[in-house]
């Protein structure tokens, strides 16, 4: 199944590299992978997503722990917390399909970012699922170009 | 010896750290971006640099010495080839969890990334053989970086830690500060076993009526032989060994059981597969070991100690895991266990049929030689008390089955990797860590001679290395293969044709060189050369040519059913 990992790690060239070097050598399955600096400038966050039965995920939850770059290793999936992704999506822009495009943009809480006679970019952020469906349901308009950010995550807050 | 607060150039650096980590050899070869600390070195005294006349060479000694000794090895090459010569002797010590510390020369900052000449990438390079590696980027950090890669090195599991170090680097100056103290906030090893789980440990070991100590090169490194020898015998639980666990347990008690797995002995493997209970302590259920996992040990509960996590459940799920120390995981068992004696003649008898079923033997034949007659020579006449390398084939199986391993870090040998040429460099290695016990090198041809050019560094030396070379003029364990797996198509295995005469050859180096072809003048030589202590002797031992090593577990079968014999390979398939 699908899992969520968040990992704190030092903020020194090379370790993004440690960690994709070591899912590519050990064959663990890396969907996204995402990296940011957090309040603490020498420290950044990644939040990895990948997939695989328990025994998997319990070495890959192992072999992050063990490199010496990652200070804290935390599988969020069955945690309650809050996974977001970006998604900028460019799409042909008609006369025709215009109206429909902001419409559905609209559904799906999107901001137009970038607007040209024939092209437009929206901006989209949600969980990965709701990412999916939207690239599906824009599909039928023609996407020019697409980027996603990956998932980042991070635990909900106590109450 | 410099002290804190002095200005000190990055090479005046680099020594005084090696001698504040008590570095007794570094084992080197210079270079271009190495010049300046080859300056400095020509007056340091307190620390021999050891020359080596090929980079894998230096990284194979290091380790050689590392497993001698207990004490972290240490390389010294300059940046480029000198550091991708280092790959396959770095990524062995990884496999083996040896610890070293390799030191490359770098180019110059400024030219990093701009395809210098001799410039390699060596921290991209290294990043998976490593437990860590580091590019010095500045000479403040190099003091730092230096006491965290020995610390890296050798605390937790052990492995190899690489420490490359631009030109400009070693060339600047500031002030020398040697950290008192290292801490690296994502390196935090379980040392101390969870108490609950070595209670439980040690109800399962009591309630127990077929248990077995499965032992790997963790209780090695932890110097945990004393504790596990007080337990087996004790409890009377038999032990066997991994190939880098031999000499865990004395090798001449009746409770020894020898190696387990691909060429483990038979009793072995038939215990494993019918204990009720499996301990095993700094192992990590290796697939040379265990054969299908689906049928390894599948009768037994089975508890698992290690220092590393991760060899946890990575190939066989355990009942029990124990992450923590070997050394702390056995002294707490033996304070845990209940002290009544318990009565295992049952099960020590049903090995001891086994045992009788298919022993280890062979036959003696006046007028050919055969390697188990020379390592069951060299064994008696050293009593079991030699450290004995191996390079990687059938001797060193044949080594693993033969030689009677009486005491810890008394085989050197390539497990993980399998590196050929592991053997001649590591023996010499280990004769620089070694005092008062001879070195012995049992080496095939082919191994030989991949790394024959440090007989230079023997001889220079003069270091007493007892080369063993087993002479089949085949790439032997190859062979085999191709006769029991691959239709006897002998490709490019025999040496026959190509091979050096050896003796001729050591003695061009100055080595002391002599051959033996039949079991009498094998003997004498096996005496004459552990007589010879005025530097390195070679003997050219002509081996029965086609040989093969049994008994044998086939690639991916089950330990249960093992080929004791040479069978007809085409009534095999």
């Amino acid at each position: 199944m699908k899992h969520l990992i968040s990992v704190l790690v030092e903020n020194k060239f090379g370790t993004l590299n440690r960690v994709a070097a070591m899912f590519s050598a050990r064959g663990f399955n890396l969907e996204s992978i995402s990296i940011g600096e957090t309040e603490d400038p020498e420290i950044s966050r990644m939040t990895i997503v990948t997939r695989g039965e328990d025994r998997i995920i319990s070495q890959v939850l192992k072999q992050l722990n063990r490199l010496v770059d990652t200070i804290k290793v935390t599988d969020l999936t069955h945690q309650p917390h809050v996974e977001r992704e970006l998604l900028l999506l460019s799409l042909k822009l008609s006369k025709s399909t215009q109206h429909e495009i902001f419409e559905l943009a609209n559904v799906f809480k999107g901001k137009v970012v970038d607007i040209k006679q024939k092209s437009i970019t929206i901006e989209f952020v949600g969980s990965p699922d709701k990412i999916n469906t939207a690239i599906d349901l824009f599909k039928p308009f023609g996407i020019r170009e697409l980027a996603r950010s990956g998932a980042v995550a991070i635990h909900r807050g106590e109450s | 010896m410099h002290n804190n607060g002095e200005k000190l150039n990055g090479s005046e650096i680099f020594f005084e750290c090696l001698r504040r980590e008590q570095v007794e050899y570094i084992f080197g070869y210079p270079g271009g971006a190495l010049l300046k600390v080859y300056e400095t070195l020509h007056d340091v005294e307190d620390i021999k640099h050891i020359l080596v006349r090929h980079e894998q060479g230096a990284t194979h000694m290091a380790e050689g010495y590392a497993r001698a000794t207990g004490r972290p090895g240490v390389v010294l090459v300059t940046s480029g080839p000198g550091a991708t010569n280092t790959v396959t002797g770095i990524t062995n010590a990884y496999m083996d969890s040896t610890p070293l510390v390799v030191f490359t020369g770098q180019v110059p900052s400024s030219l990093i990334g701009n395809d210098a000449f001799q410039e390699a990438d060596i921290v991209g390079i290294t990043r998976p053989i490593t437990k860590h590696n580091f590019l010095v980027k500045d000479v403040k950090e190099l003091a730092t970086t230096i006491s965290k890669a020995f610390y890296l090195a050798t605390n937790g599991r052990p492995g190899p830690v690489l420490v490359d170090m631009p030109k400009d680097v070693l060339n600047a100056e500031c002030t020398f500060e040697w950290p008192e103290s290292v801490e690296i906030r994502g390196f935090k090893p379980t040392i101390k076993c969870h108490a609950n789980q070595v209670q439980k440990a040690a109800k399962m070991i009591s309630k127990a009526k077929r248990p077995l100590f499965y032992i790997g090169g963790g209780v090695i490194t932890a110097e945990a032989s004393e504790e596990l020898r007080k337990l087996a015998i004790d409890l009377q639980i038999p032990v066997t060994m991994t190939l880098q666990g031999l000499g865990a347990f004395p090798g001449d008690h009746p409770l020894s059981m020898g190696m387990l797995g691909m060429h483990g002995t038979y009793w072995s493997n038939q215990a494993v597969s019918n204990c009720d209970l499996l301990i095993a302590v700094g192992a990590r259920f290796d697939d040379r070991v265990t054969g299908k996992v689906d049928t390894f040990a599948t009768q037994a509960y089975k508890i698992h100690n290690d220092i590393d996590p991760t060899n946890v459940d990575k190939n066989i799920k355990v009942d029990l895991p124990v992450v923590g120390d070997s050394k702390d995981f056995l002294a707490s068992l033996l304070e845990a266990m209940p002290k009544t004696k318990e009565d295992r003649s049952a099960w020590l008898s049903e090995i001891e049929a086994w045992r009788k079923q298919c022993p280890l033997d062979y036959t003696i034949e006046p007028e050919s030689l055969k390697t188990e007659f020379v390592i069951d020579e060299v064994s008696k006449q050293t009593r079991g008390h030699a450290v004995v390398v191996t390079d990687v084939g059938q001797h060193q199986m044949w080594t693993s089955q033969y030689y009677k391993f009486t005491e810890p870090r008394s085989i050197i040998t390539s497990g993980g990797l399998g590196t050929m040429g592991f053997g001649l460099p590591s023996a010499i290695g280990a004769a620089f860590g070694v005092t008062g016990r001879p070195v012995v090198l049992f080496s095939g041809d082919g191994g030989l001679m991949m790394n024959i050019q440090e007989l230079v560094t023997a001889v220079f030396n003069k270091l007493p290395v007892k080369i063993f070379l087993i002479n089949n003029s085949y790439l032997g364990m190859v062979r085999q293969w191709q006769e029991l797996f691959h239709q006897e198509k002998y490709s490019f295995t025999d040496l026959a044709a190509s091979n050096p005469d050896f003796v001729k050859v050591a003695e061009a180096f100055g080595c002391k060189a002599m051959s033996a072809s039949n079991p009498e003048s094998a003997r004498n030589a096996i005496t004459e050369a552990l007589a010879y202590n005025d530097g390195p002797v070679l003997v050219d031992f002509r081996v029965v040519r086609k040989d093969m090593v049994f008994p044998m577990v086939p690639a991916g079968g089950s330990i249960s059913d093992m080929l004791l014999a040479r069978l007809n390979p085409k009534t095999m398939v």
